[in-house]
């Protein structure tokens, strides 16, 4: 029993780090259909810039928030000067431009930063909460506090207000949307910075958790990339589910099969699911248009 | 991932066989003169490892520039022809030739296996799918160390082709050419096949394609199981020629790495491929001298050459020059 | 059509020529780092290192008459960019000696180009395959996994703890480790009563320390990796309120490992370099003013805690250096000869004694084991427990 609860917690730990990275690529993909390879790198920007600001003497919850800041810069800069210069370019070619992007971002992190891992102070201490014999962190309920948050905001902007409509109808049709008056330019760089802003917090949550360093982006983005497919991409809750199925996945595949082959196991399971369910878990099917 | 691109073929498809194969020859006569201008063997290892990558590059481009399908586990079959040739010589003693043919055939077939279920995915699915895929072969390299050498990598023992020991960084940059332009107009030579012409109406438009008769499953897999072989290939001779493999060359970053050979040269350009190919080994070579801020430049010319040559390299050159003329 | 692709042809050309390094009269020492990528926490305190102190050595007038001109190349922790790279400092550069190669993978891809070449080659990663079987030009700086397993061992004994748990990483470090180990178990007198391993990047391992945790029997538990895994081992470990001694291993080898771990890091021990205690080594110890110059050098001019990743580079470059001093000259072959013949050179790493046979030259003595109390190294004493 405890050993299973404490499985059960891993999971939701990893997890719910899954579902905050896999959320920042939502907003972006809805926007615009493109998959920003760039995403893990904001998460990065986020956990790194808190950390820097909070060498530098500014306080914690300042530098959280200016790293935000900065990482919706960030995310502007690559709509205006890379995303927006390169319109009507095909999805492929976007995609190529945010895989430079990250590139990019990761040298210049690597020179401006450092090289070394860092960490944050947990938000409400690193004693752990023990149920049944097992024991989970006050962070991982942070963590996955935070990626409630974030779904229920997106979804009620999305659902809720005349911002969020234009969002999907610039996705649905460019065209018309701009027809009907919407600046679907606007819409679509409004979209990076949320996206941005959603990768930062994600990482100033999980850094005391996971640590950080120039690099720590490149596999999280990969996990969460995975996670949003898992789960059905540009769908907000499908990311958290699948986040954390991903999660649970990988805690109950290292306890109980092979701690080796868990990162297969987790893929084998992603790849069965979207055979069977080729949309993920929450998507529809889409009809192709002749 | 593709939906945008499946809105038109890009135009180099379009054009004639007899001109696609005037390009490889093209290519043919600069593999053979441009020796004459290497100081050293560094310049032939860094040309054979353009035209050993741009091998497995043109396999990922007919699967991306004809079916319109992208994968992001390419580098997994580079892994299993690389293996084939490090394995099959250490642990069962047969001989590198047969490896080599053994981790074709062994790519074929596991993309035979996995090539079904998986091209029936669309889009961004089928980006995840194949990199899950790609996952999986890393995780088995790296794990299985009896096998592999783990993480560390083995050696590759020195192919004896009917007692001649195959060594030589010379040696090598003639193969990879060879080899290279043999595939090349391989190629090309599918392009106008009657597979070509199905998968081109694939790319159009797959339902259009369905209608008038063609079984897309089937010439989608054909495309899959092709473009395994040709990674696969490309695979070997690396692990050959370095005389070392380590599982880095079926990582994901080399998926990646050889997907944005791709698109960068141009999809669906065979030039396209071997520039791509070019760019992305010989770039770290060349900015050396900007040490720290290498990574920093390294970002910024891929994704300048995707802001102002929106096609790839080779197809967007080809359109500016033409409009000149015209 | 054909003047396209000749444009490109020279545009090809071009950009190789580039490549080319300018001659100089100086001496060439060659250097592939990983500076960048999952390695960069080798390859960036190696390349601070070597950096340093040629512009050191070179201030004092370089070394036989000539200075030193450092080239390094980055290799972002891939074997085949290193190939290349290798390539490239012997046809191109023309370099005299090298020292580098961070990771192992990295350097037995790349020995065959020096042993090929006849270059002096001083590796700074960890495997025994490295130096065994000995190759003629190749040499290494830091101590091997089979050391650091053996010392961990030997401390186990004299606790009277014979039955372990071992968890490694399955990157390369981490699994060579745990391969080594689990080789000289036996012979130790040590049983490894179960094995746990997570991958690169992985965040949470408390499923893994569960099942340590549940496995009767288990008196001691040795994690093998470096990098970040170490420092979430160490909390999960304290979150899951595992009270077993733990150990870890010459991996974690920098103050900052204790910055990440935080209070769990309390009572850990770990088999490491004089360096990590340079400020605690008796006054009589051989090695204290060295590691001691080696440490406030590096914090200085880096404004980084030091690591024994970078007290490698220094001590390759430092037996290169004193052999070239010995030889009298840069011929590439006396260097080597040289090299081969160090004996007593106190480095940041132990005291090195080389051999034809023994290309590393460091033995048991080098390892001290420490253990964290208070948020900082002490050392135990061989004696006690």
């Amino acid at each position: 029993m405890a050993e299973f609860v404490q499985f059960l917690f891993s999971g939701l730990t990893v997890g719910a780090v899954y579902a905050l990275v896999a959320l920042g690529f939502t907003l972006i993909y809805n926007a615009s259909d493109v998959i920003n390879f760039a995403q893990g790198e904001f998460v990065m920007l986020g956990g790194m810039t808190t950390v820097f600001l909070g060498l530098a003497g500014i306080p914690l919850p300042l530098a959280a928030l200016l790293a935000v800041i900065f990482a919706m810069a960030v995310g502007l800069a690559l709509h205006r000067f890379a995303i927006e210069t390169a319109r009507g370019a095909n999805a492929v070619s976007l995609i190529m431009i945010t895989i430079g992007a990250s590139i990019f971002l990761r040298g210049a992190a690597q020179v401006f930063f450092d090289k070394q891992f860092h960490t944050l102070p947990a938000f409400f201490g690193s004693e752990p909460i023990r149920f049944v014999g097992a024991a989970i962190l006050p962070q991982s309920l942070v963590v996955l506090a935070g990626a409630v948050v974030i779904v229920v905001l997106l979804w009620t902007f999305i659902d809720r207000t005349l911002l969020g409509k234009a969002v999907i109808a610039t996705a649905v049709n460019r065209l018309a949307a701009r027809l009907v008056g919407i600046d679907t330019r606007r819409i679509v760089g409004f979209s990076f910075a949320i996206s941005a802003a959603i990768g930062a917090v994600a990482g100033i949550l999980i850094t005391p958790i996971t640590l950080t360093n120039y690099d720590v982006g490149t596999l999280l983005a990969l996990k969460g990339f995975a996670a949003a497919m898992l789960g059905g991409m540009g769908i907000a809750a499908g990311a958290v589910i699948g986040g954390l199925v991903l999660g649970l996945l990988e805690a109950f595949a290292a306890g109980y099969l092979s701690s080796q082959y868990k990162d297969a196991v987790a893929f084998l399971v992603i790849l069965t699911v979207l055979f069977v369910m080729p949309q993920g878990l929450l998507g529809r099917a889409k009809v192709e248009r002749v | 991932m593709l939906r945008h691109t499946a809105d038109r073929i890009p135009a180099v498809l379009r054009r004639p066989f007899v001109q696609r194969l005037s390009a490889i020859a093209v290519i043919a006569v600069i593999a053979i003169v441009i020796p004459a201008f290497f100081p050293s063997t560094y310049y032939y290892r860094v040309a054979a490892l353009v035209f050993v990558f741009a091998i497995a590059a043109i396999g990922l481009n007919l699967l991306m520039g004809f079916a319109g399908q992208v994968s992001l586990g390419h580098a997994g079959f580079m892994g299993i022809g690389a293996y084939a040739v490090a394995i099959g010589p250490t642990h069962f003693n047969i001989p590198s030739w047969l490896s080599f043919l053994i981790g074709a055939a062994l790519s074929a077939f596991v993309a035979f296996i996995v090539g079904r279920p998986i091209l029936r995915l669309k889009g961004h699915y089928l980006a995840v799918a194949t990199l899950g895929f790609g996952l999986l072969l890393a995780i088995v390299f790296v794990n299985e160390a009896r096998l592999t050498g783990g993480p560390d990598g083995m050696l590759v023992p020195r192919p004896v082709l009917f007692g001649w020991s195959v060594r030589g960084t010379e040696t090598w940059y003639w193969i990879a050419a060879i080899s290279f332009v043999f595939g090349a107009a391989l190629a090309a030579n599918l392009i106008d096949s009657p597979t070509g012409r199905a998968l081109r109406a694939i790319h159009d438009s797959e339902v259009a394609a369905r209608v008038l008769g063609v079984d897309v499953a089937k010439q989608k897999l054909v495309i899959f199981i092709i473009s395994a072989v040709y990674a696969s290939v490309a695979g070997s001779y690396l692990a050959a020629f370095n005389g070392h493999i380590t599982p880095d060359v079926s990582g994901f970053l080399r998926s990646i790495e050889l997907v944005a050979m791709v698109v960068l040269g141009g999809i669906g350009s065979i030039a396209g491929s071997l520039v791509g190919a070019a760019l992305l080994v010989m770039l770290p070579q060349v900015l050396t001298f900007l040490h720290d801020y290498e990574q920093m430049v390294l970002g910024l010319v891929v994704m300048g050459v995707m802001i102002f040559l929106r096609a790839g390299i080779v197809p967007s050159i080809a359109a500016a020059l033409s409009r000149r003329r015209a | 059509m054909m003047q396209k692709y000749m444009k490109i042809a020279a545009a090809s050309i071009f950009a190789a020529c580039l490549a080319v390094g300018s001659a100089s009269a100086q001496v060439k020492i060659g250097a592939i780092l990983s500076v960048t990528g999952p390695a960069s926490f080798l390859g960036d305190p190696e390349k601070k290192t070597l950096e340093m102190y040629v512009a050191d050595i070179n201030a004092k007038g370089g070394v036989n008459g000539k200075k030193l001109e450092l080239v390094v190349y980055d290799d972002g922790g891939k074997p085949n960019e290193a190939l290349t790279f290798a390539k490239r400092l012997v046809d191109e550069d023309k370099i005299t000696a090298m020292v580098g190669g961070s990771t192992t993978g990295v350097t037995l891809a790349i020995i065959p180009i020096f042993e090929e070449a006849q270059i002096p080659f001083i590796s700074l990663a960890g495997a025994i395959q490295i130096i065994q079987p000995v190759r003629k030009w190749v040499f290494k700086t830091p101590h091997t996994d089979t050391m650091a397993c053996e010392k961990i061992f030997a401390d186990l004994k004299r606790r009277n703890l014979t039955k372990v748990a071992l968890i490694s990483g399955t990157a390369a470090f981490g699994k060579s480790m745990r391969d080594q180990c689990v080789a000289v178990a036996p012979k130790a007198g040590i049983t490894v009563v179960h094995e746990e391993s997570y991958g690169p990047g992985d965040t949470d391992m408390t499923p893994q320390l569960t099942n340590i945790k549940g496995k009767a029997g288990v008196q001691a538990v040795i994690n093998t990796d470096f990098g970040q895994g170490p420092a979430i081992v160490t909390r999960n470990y304290q979150q899951l309120g595992i009270k077993l001694p733990f150990y870890q291993s010459h991996g974690v080898a920098s103050k900052q490992y204790i910055n990440l771990a935080g209070p769990a890091a309390e009572g850990v021990r770990l088999p490491a370099a004089a360096l990590l205690v340079a400020d605690k080594l008796s006054a009589n110890d051989k090695q204290k003013p060295v590691v001691e110059a080696y440490k406030k050098t590096y914090e200085q001019k880096s404004g980084q805690p030091v690591s024994t990743f970078g007290g490698h580079a220094y001590d390759g470059l430092m037996i290169l250096v004193e052999a070239a001093k010995r030889a009298g000259s840069w011929d590439k072959a006396k260097v080597r000869d040289e090299i081969e013949k160090t004996k007593g050179f106190v480095g940041t790493g132990g005291i090195v004694n080389m051999s034809p046979t023994d290309h590393l030259g460091l033995d048991l003595t080098a390892f001290r084991m420490l253990e964290i109390k208070k948020g900082d190294w002490t050392l135990v004493s061989d004696s006690g427990s």
